[in-house]
């Protein structure tokens, strides 16, 4: 089985968010960047599948090189090659596109991607990117189990779960429960010089203008202090007379 | 030209988020001088959907529709927006729409953006702000397709009665096989989900144990709520994953929300964010829940709780 995981490269979840140029790019400034948290559990899945089942596992992000550390990360972990496609990450439909081409290039069986990155949220590159190249597609995935060429995947619904029954080659749009938190992986000393050695591909982006493009970022507005009350009598009154929602 | 908007229902009945979805579409098509076509799956009672402005709704009845299939749904709508030459299609934020509206997006060659918080900000161009960074920020997003799709996210625009003639038709998409089978659905039917809740009373790893949460249920009982927990309360499988909101787990946008014995870290609170009413509860006037709440209590969870409960029980036998 072939895996392809792809990886978005975001501001770690305690990043202070603040904009430059006139509020129009996102400041990078003393910003970590990390593997998106939804792609680690993803990552996380498919190294289980390695093990267990002899997968390869490949990892792909659309990024700058400054995107790298991130990969070079997602290879410590213990992916076996990555692929960097270098063009910007405009909108989720031009980082589809480019992640489409690499997919039906490498003939994959999995592709493993998040249910959103926490930068963009825009939680549309796996279901586009299925569609793209004719896949099954599972999102909000929270359990993934693979045998021969059929897939048993659960799925977060709105107040419960629900399992299905499908086929590869599939794309999911993952998220904790794939695995647990506790078997997220640090990198170890060996991880990491091993991952020096593994292939990173640099490959040029397929021609494409974006459908969609940030003109300008806000921040919301402060809010008021909170109202301190020493009693519950007080605040079911604020509650339903100030407030009123309840 | 036109506008559509899919209208989710569940069991035959619309979801409140249907109306929502619908308020806010007639706004945009009386702002295109075009009509509002709704598209409804399997629900009954379409003729609701035109208090809120609702010209006409394609009914599409069949019966290898009553599970949600992301393919199939896609293709369904796709095929009402191009029959009724739609240029924008709204869909509201539920999970089956998050689901299908990627696939949407590549079926229309349409550019879309999801968690939108306002009407468009203008038309030509076309732009249109959506929280981004996990309600940290705004994006005022730019689209530059002819067909838009915008997801709208719960509670943003509320529902306005503006009542219009909702004709129904039926409509027939032309579907193909699918690949993917609904073993099971899991669900808790007599509880309120997150998703739909107005109310979510929370609890974090200030309640010590998986044993104290009867009074957190009682809570929610009391109030018509959905409970709801921290990450490390469900990392320690005191509550199941479901519950758990915030950055990596579920978006809350609430109108009232209530958190008790939670820190108020920034993940937490980046998914809270969007919620109405804030209210916490913590024993530590430290805690940084305090600075992004509305109301607060300093004190024991363990007193304050079934006093709460207690006042908030007949406080409801009043109002009834
Ligand atoms: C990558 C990443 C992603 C994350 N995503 C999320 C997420 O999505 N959601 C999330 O919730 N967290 C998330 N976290 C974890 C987050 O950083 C916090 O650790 C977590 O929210 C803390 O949970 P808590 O408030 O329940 O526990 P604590 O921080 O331990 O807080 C417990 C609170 O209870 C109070 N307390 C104690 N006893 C009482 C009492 N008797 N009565 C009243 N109050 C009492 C304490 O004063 C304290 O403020 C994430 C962390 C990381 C690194």
């Amino acid at each position: 089985m072939k895996i392809l995981v792809c990886i978005s490269h975001v501001p770690d979840t305690t990043s202070k968010i603040n904009f430059a140029d006139n509020d129009t790019k996102f400041d990078t400034n003393g910003v970590n960047f990390v593997i998106n948290p939804n792609d680690e559990f993803g990552l996380t899945r498919a190294m289980w599948f390695k093990e267990k089942q002899g997968a390869s596992v490949h990892v792909v992000n659309v990024g700058g090189p400054e995107t790298e550390p991130t990969l070079r990360k997602a290879l410590a972990i213990g992916a076996d090659e990555a692929i960097r496609i270098d063009t910007p990450a405009t909108d989720g439909y031009s980082v589809a596109l480019q992640l489409a081409d690499v997919a039906q290039q490498g003939g994959y069986d999995l592709i493993i991607g998040g249910r959103e990155s926490i930068d963009y949220n825009g939680g549309m590159v796996p279901g586009m990117l299925a569609k793209m190249i004719g896949a099954n597609f599972v999102n909000t995935c929270i359990s993934l189990e693979i045998e021969g060429s059929s897939a048993t995947a659960i799925r977060e619904i709105d107040g419960g779960k629900e399992t299905l029954q499908t086929t590869l080659p599939l794309v999911i749009g993952g998220q904790k429960g794939l695995v647990e938190e506790s078997d997220l992986r640090i990198p170890n000393m060996r991880g990491i010089m091993q991952a020096r050695s593994k292939p990173l591909h640099v490959k040029q982006g397929v021609e494409q203008s974006p459908r969609s493009q940030a003109t300008t970022f806000e921040k919301p507005a402060p809010r008021g202090a909170v109202k301190l009350v020493d009693n519950v009598d007080q605040l079911i009154d604020l509650l339903h007379n100030e407030a009123k929602v309840i | 030209m036109s506008v559509l908007v899919y209208t989710e229902s569940e069991n035959g009945s619309f979801k409140k988020t249907a109306f929502e979805v619908v308020s806010y579409a007639k706004a945009i098509a009386t702002e295109l001088g075009t009509t509002l076509t709704a598209v409804s799956i399997n629900a009954s009672n379409t003729s609701q959907l035109g208090v809120y402005g609702a010209d006409k709704v394609l009914e599409i009845t069949n019966d290898s529709l009553a599970n949600f299939d992301s393919q199939a749904y896609a293709d369904a709508i796709s095929q009402a927006a191009t029959s009724q030459d739609a240029t924008v299609v709204v869909l509201s934020q539920t999970a089956n729409a998050k689901f299908m509206a990627p696939l949407v997006a590549v079926n229309l060659e349409a550019g879309y953006v999801s968690n939108v918080v306002a009407l468009p900000k203008s038309i030509t161009p076309f732009k249109i702000k959506h929280s981004v960074y996990t309600n940290k920020a705004f994006s005022l997003t730019q689209i530059n397709t002819p067909v838009k799709i915008i997801g709208l996210g719960k509670n943003a625009y509320g529902l306005h009665e503006t009542s219009a003639a909702a004709v129904s038709e039926a409509f027939s998409p032309t579907l193909q096989q699918s690949n993917t089978k609904v073993i099971s659905v899991d669900k808790a039917t007599d509880k309120v989900t997150i998703a739909d809740a107005e109310v979510v009373v929370s609890a974090g790893r200030g309640l010590k144990g998986p044993e104290n949460w009867g009074m957190i249920e009682e809570m929610a009982t009391i109030l018509g709520a959905a409970t709801a927990c921290s990450k490390p309360v469900s990392d320690m499988g005191w509550r199941s994953h479901g519950e758990h909101v915030g950055q990596t787990g579920k978006p809350v946008a609430a109108t009232l929300y209530i958190a008790i014995g939670i820190s108020g870290a920034i993940q937490h609170l980046a998914g809270i964010n969007s919620s109405k009413i804030k209210v916490v509860i913590n024993t530590d006037p430290e805690a940084p829940f305090f600075k992004a709440a509305d109301y607060g209590i300093v004190g024991d969870a363990f007193e304050i709780v079934p006093q709460l409960n207690e006042k908030l029980k007949a406080f409801k036998a009043q109002n009834a």
